[in-house]
């Protein structure tokens, strides 16, 4: 374990050099690749957390989407005035309380989306943490599925499928950027705490875990609900950098993509959910001119939709090469040795 | 409300039930013996319901023809992801998260391949779905109208479980799937060829879902490729409810979950909008009272 005078210097390293990166980006890149940053950024929040309850944990969960959702509408309903409201909301008269509460603080607005989509995991818990295994994936996914068919069918809440737009666009790239380096470094707190060891103790044997007095119930709840209070704060991240939110985003597709990274990553692993996010997004964008039919390359010339075929082939390779991911439950700095003796 | 309507209503949902029972049987199958959600099962449904239209709409084959070379095709396509993606990982010992994520993968793919397929050389994504007229032929009973389609599916399902469990019981590979399914190391350790036999349970998967794709294909008639993720899921949850790993479960769940997305929104029309929902209320509901589904195999305790 190294010491915490040695931790505390390596955080404020990385986070000086990050917030450096930060400042100096706009500089240094165009404003796509900023776009593209800044998506990054947000993934990165949202493969963390979801990485908790995922890959420490070990409970198999497949409703990021639902959390990513509710943090989104929430952002966009406190962000939103009484009177643009009136004029967005086509489908049905906003009900009184939706319309009227309007809260344009983005610190706050972030925090009350965490913290609803929280409150959202800690009901589902009950029901969710009854099964396990492949029963509990099915059953997340089953929960996800119902939060996107919620928001589609009370349009006087969410506009239904219609969405809702015009959302002030306060996050930029430096705070989306701040609020990535903020997770990570809480999440890793969390990992590394009493409580992460023994959400480790409840993926590695749950049996042997309550045996050893280790509230199984309680941790995977705690967990759930650390996992959904970033998601939430993600999606709500997400809906002001794109300004624009609708059901339609938020399907099976968004859960599955998170579960790619974490586990070409390394489940597990915080630095792989990291490298996961920067490899699978970075690709995705790398491939992109594959959808160019004007694109070629000798006699191979892009066909709209090939990026996908491409990308999937690549994910099939990888996963018969790097079967646990590419750093496996191990993180990066384990390969470096700047850590000895540390808690896994 | 008319005694007509009632069974108009029944005899719908039997007959999306039994869509589902067919793809579900196939999620029933693989799990039975991998313990694989095995979430590519949606798109080779659509793989059939795709080749289906190619053979008979652009190469011009007699239906009945490009029917079972359709399911030929398809039966093949399920052993060569198993024999490619699945077999590769399993020989190595990998996690099953890992085999999870291959299943996603080759869901994208033959999303994405399909995909490409219709847009460069069908003319586009969606794709109206032809066959031959007497299946939408309506037959009235009394103020009861059926189209042909609606009860040959049923009866169809039904005696495709005959067979599956003709084999599951009946025939020696039966036996061998089985004893998999309760035991594959021991059963590998006896001098069973296991990867032929979990072929032929991928081909088996794979073709009563390319019959449940082409007869979806047929009530709704339209394809496109990325109809099977929704449609898969269900099917899954279909799986789920019957008990997975118990065929009869399966069927039965696909029943229950096609006679709900028809009925209840057929009598409560203002819960219409959460039709696609009920198939996951309904398993969580299920899940909750009886952990393992209504024919449920306790996977922990014992096996098959």
């Amino acid at each position: 374990m190294m010491s915490a005078k040695k931790y505390f210097a390596l955080i404020a390293a990385v986070t000086a050099v990050f917030i450096a990166f930060l400042y100096f980006s706009p500089k240094l890149f165009n404003s796509y690749t900023l776009i593209v940053l800044g998506n990054i950024y947000i993934f990165i929040i949202l493969a963390v957390s979801y990485n908790l309850i995922n890959g420490v944990t070990g409970q198999f969960s497949l409703e990021p989407n639902g959390f990513v959702a509710i943090g989104a509408y929430v952002t966009a309903i406190l962000m939103l005035s009484p009177e643009v409201k009136e004029e967005l909301y086509m489908l049905a008269e906003p009900l009184p309380l939706i319309r009227d509460v309007f809260l344009p603080n983005p610190f706050l607005t972030l925090l009350i989306s965490g913290i609803v989509a929280a409150l959202v995991a800690l009901t589902l818990a009950f029901p969710v943490f009854r099964v396990r295994g492949d029963y509990l994936a099915i059953v997340t996914l089953g929960f996800g599925f119902i939060i996107r068919i919620f928001l589609i069918n009370n349009p006087e809440i969410s506009n239904g499928s219609m969405g809702l737009d015009s959302i002030p666009g306060f996050a930029s790239y430096f705070w989306i950027g701040i609020a990535c380096l903020l997770t990570v470094i809480l999440i890793y707190n969390v990992v590394y705490s009493k409580y992460g060891r023994a959400m480790k103790a409840v993926r590695d044997d749950e049996d042997a875990a309550l045996a050893m007095g280790v509230n199984t119930f309680k941790i995977k709840t705690l967990a759930f609900m650390t996992s959904a209070f970033f998601e939430g704060v993600g999606g709500g991240l997400l809906a002001s950098s794109i300004g624009a939110i609708s059901p339609d985003q938020f399907t099976f597709m968004l859960t599955f993509q998170l579960l790619i990274i974490i586990v070409l990553g390394g489940l597990g692993s915080m630095s792989g959910a990291i490298l996961g996010t920067i490899l699978v997004l970075g690709g995705m964008e790398l491939l992109r001119p594959l959808d160019d039919a004007n694109w070629h390359l000798g006699s191979i010339h892009g066909i709209p939709g090939l990026r996908m075929v491409i990308f999937s082939l690549l994910l099939l390779l990888i996963m018969l090469f790097a079967r646990r991911g590419l750093l496996g439950d191990k993180e990066i700095w384990d390969y470096f040795k700047l850590k000895k003796n540390g808690v896994k | 409300m008319s005694i007509g309507f009632i069974l108009q209503q029944i005899i719908n949902g039997f007959s999306l039930g039994s869509m589902y029972a067919l793809i579900a049987i196939g999620y029933t199958l693989v799990y039975g013996v991998l313990r694989l959600i095995n979430f590519a099962h949606g798109d080779i449904m659509m793989v059939g319901a795709f080749m289906a239209f190619i053979f008979f709409k652009i190469l011009g084959l007699n239906f009945y023809v490009a029917v079972l070379f359709s399911i030929i095709f398809t039966a093949i396509v399920g052993i060569l992801t198993y024999v490619s993606a699945y077999k590769p990982l399993l020989d190595k010992g990998a996690p099953k998260i890992s085999l999870l994520i291959t299943a996603i993968g080759i869901s994208f793919f033959l999303e994405s391949l399909f995909n490409v397929i219709a847009n460069q050389y069908l003319g586009g994504t969606y794709q109206a779905f032809y066959f031959p007229k007497w299946f939408s032929h309506i037959i009235h009973i009394g103020n009861v109208t059926i189209p042909v389609l609606t009860i040959i599916v049923p009866v169809l399902t039904l005696l495709l479980l005959g067979v599956v469990l003709f084999i599951l019981y009946k025939t020696k590979v039966g036996i061998a799937i089985r004893a998999l399914a309760f035991d594959i190391t021991t059963v590998k350790l006896m001098g069973a060829n296991s990867n032929m036999i979990i072929a032929f349970v991928f081909a088996l998967g794979s073709a009563l879902a390319a019959i449940g794709g082409i007869a979806y294909a047929m009530a709704y008639p339209s394809i496109d490729p990325y109809m099977g993720m929704l449609v898969g899921l269900k099917a899954f949850a279909a799986a789920v409810v019957g008990g997975i790993g118990s065929v009869t479960g399966a069927v039965i769940g696909g029943f229950i979950l096609g006679f709900a997305e028809v009925a209840i929104p057929g009598f409560f029309p203002e819960l219409g909008g959460w039709k696609d929902a009920f198939a996951f209320i309904f398993l969580i509901f299920v899940l909750l009272f009886k952990p393992t589904g209504i024919m449920g195999i306790d996977f922990e305790r014992q096996r098959f």
